[in-house]
């Protein structure tokens, strides 16, 4: 009779968990990406619009770390964005440059890496010297409502 | 007034035997076989109607927002929707209200029951403490029980979810997980899940084990002593889950 109790409270616990290690490997992020061995890059941006910290770093789309911090220097009024990227993509050449997107229309904001041509590699907490800043959507449309009215003259 | 003084007699009295049982846990290590029963009577039979509470409120989850997403083209992200909703709230709070419900009003029952015919007090005389042999392996049961059982709501629910929206509705397989293991963080959302069900767990067990010991000591006293477990437990577990909502995502 004992020996059941034990069993099936055996089961139980090993059902348990089992669910919880689902829910840690399969149903979050835990598996998919890690900061350890992850090399650090740093941005400086004008304006970051809606990026935040954990926004997706890609290059050609793929996914291949995430923002870590972001400050602003108030000497000279720009934004820092540190980028952890997955130990295997770290050869970056020095050149390349990070620009932030919207993934589709409303979607999130995310840093694009696009390499340039340069030997030389970027290093580890090395920072990318060529940016370009989010773009806002009320700068567009006053933009566009300026070039506008300028056209009508 | 009266009643006043009475609400915080009884808060009292629930708080110097919670330090009663927490002084009686460390030496029930040695005699862990009283733990394993209680789990046995605690957990392992609380763990068919969580299985299938947790399935139902899963496909029923998925159903509701893919008619929602739907309208929106966004019926991709119908994984991701349901598993934050059950790993953060639903997963916890439901099981906890289900395990108030089985096991903590047979705690409640078993414990009066024992103190009504005199066990308890037999046991006194045999110079045995009943708190340190009765009530702390059940409350240290219900306290191991809880964060498994909220684990295996929230598991059984996200497949409930993905045979409703995967095999019935036609989401795809892939986005489906893809957007949770995107947009779910394991600290932020499932730990702080789990973290929940762990004080849910604590304050279910500490009233049920509670109310069966300050029980009057007649049959209706145990039944109205079971009542005040499942309401107070239930109302308990509510608020706190707001408290506990409004500290982790400010």
């Amino acid at each position: 009779m004992f020996r059941s109790v034990e069993i099936s409270v055996g089961i139980f616990v090993g059902i348990g968990l089992a669910a919880l290690f689902m829910l840690a490997m399969q149903a979050s992020n835990l598996s998919s990406f890690t900061n350890k061995g992850a090399y650090q890059v740093s941005a400086r941006f004008d304006n970051i619009g809606g990026l935040t910290v954990k926004s997706a770093v890609k290059a050609g789309g793929v996914k291949i770390g995430q923002v870590s911090n972001i400050d602003y220097d108030s000497e000279t009024f720009e934004a820092i964005v540190v980028m952890n990227i997955e130990d295997k993509f770290s050869r970056f050449p020095r050149d390349t440059i990070a620009s932030i997107f919207t993934s589709g229309l409303l979607g999130e904001q995310y840093i694009a890496l696009e390499p340039g041509g340069d030997i030389k590699l970027l290093g580890n907490e090395s920072e990318i010297r060529f940016t370009q800043s989010a773009m806002v959507l009320e700068q567009l449309i006053g933009q566009f409502l300026f070039s506008k009215s300028e056209n009508n003259e | 007034m009266k009643g006043i003084i009475h609400i915080l007699a009884r808060l009292g009295r629930g708080s110097i035997f919670l330090t009663k049982i927490l002084s009686g846990i460390p030496q029930l290590f040695l005699r862990f076989s009283l733990v394993v029963q209680q789990l046995y009577s605690v957990g392992v039979k609380t763990l068919f109607i969580t299985m299938v509470a947790g399935l139902f409120v899963g496909m029923v989850l998925a159903l509701q927002l893919y008619y929602t997403l739907s309208t929106f083209g966004a019926t991709d992200t119908l994984g991701m929707l349901v598993d934050l909703s059950l790993v953060r709230e639903l997963g916890p709070v439901v099981a906890a209200l289900l395990f108030a419900g089985r096991a903590g009003s047979a705690l409640t029952a078993e414990i009066g029951l024992m103190k009504a015919t005199e066990q308890l007090s037999g046991l006194e005389m045999m110079a045995v403490d009943p708190v340190d042999r009765i009530i702390a392996p059940r409350f240290l049961a219900g306290f191991i029980s809880m964060p498994l059982l909220a684990g295996i709501f929230s598991a059984v629910g996200i497949l409930g979810a993905y045979s409703v929206g995967v095999d019935l509705l036609g989401v795809d397989s892939g986005a489906f997980w893809s957007q949770i293991q995107a947009k779910v963080d394991f600290y932020d959302d499932v730990f702080n899940g789990i973290i929940k069900s762990i004080v849910f767990g604590f304050i279910v067990s500490w009233i049920a084990v509670f109310e069966g010991y300050d029980c009057i000591p007649t049959s209706e006293g145990v039944s109205s002593a079971t009542t005040r477990t499942v309401v107070n437990s239930s109302l308990a577990v509510l608020g706190m889950d707001f408290v506990l909502t409004a500290i982790m995502y400010q």
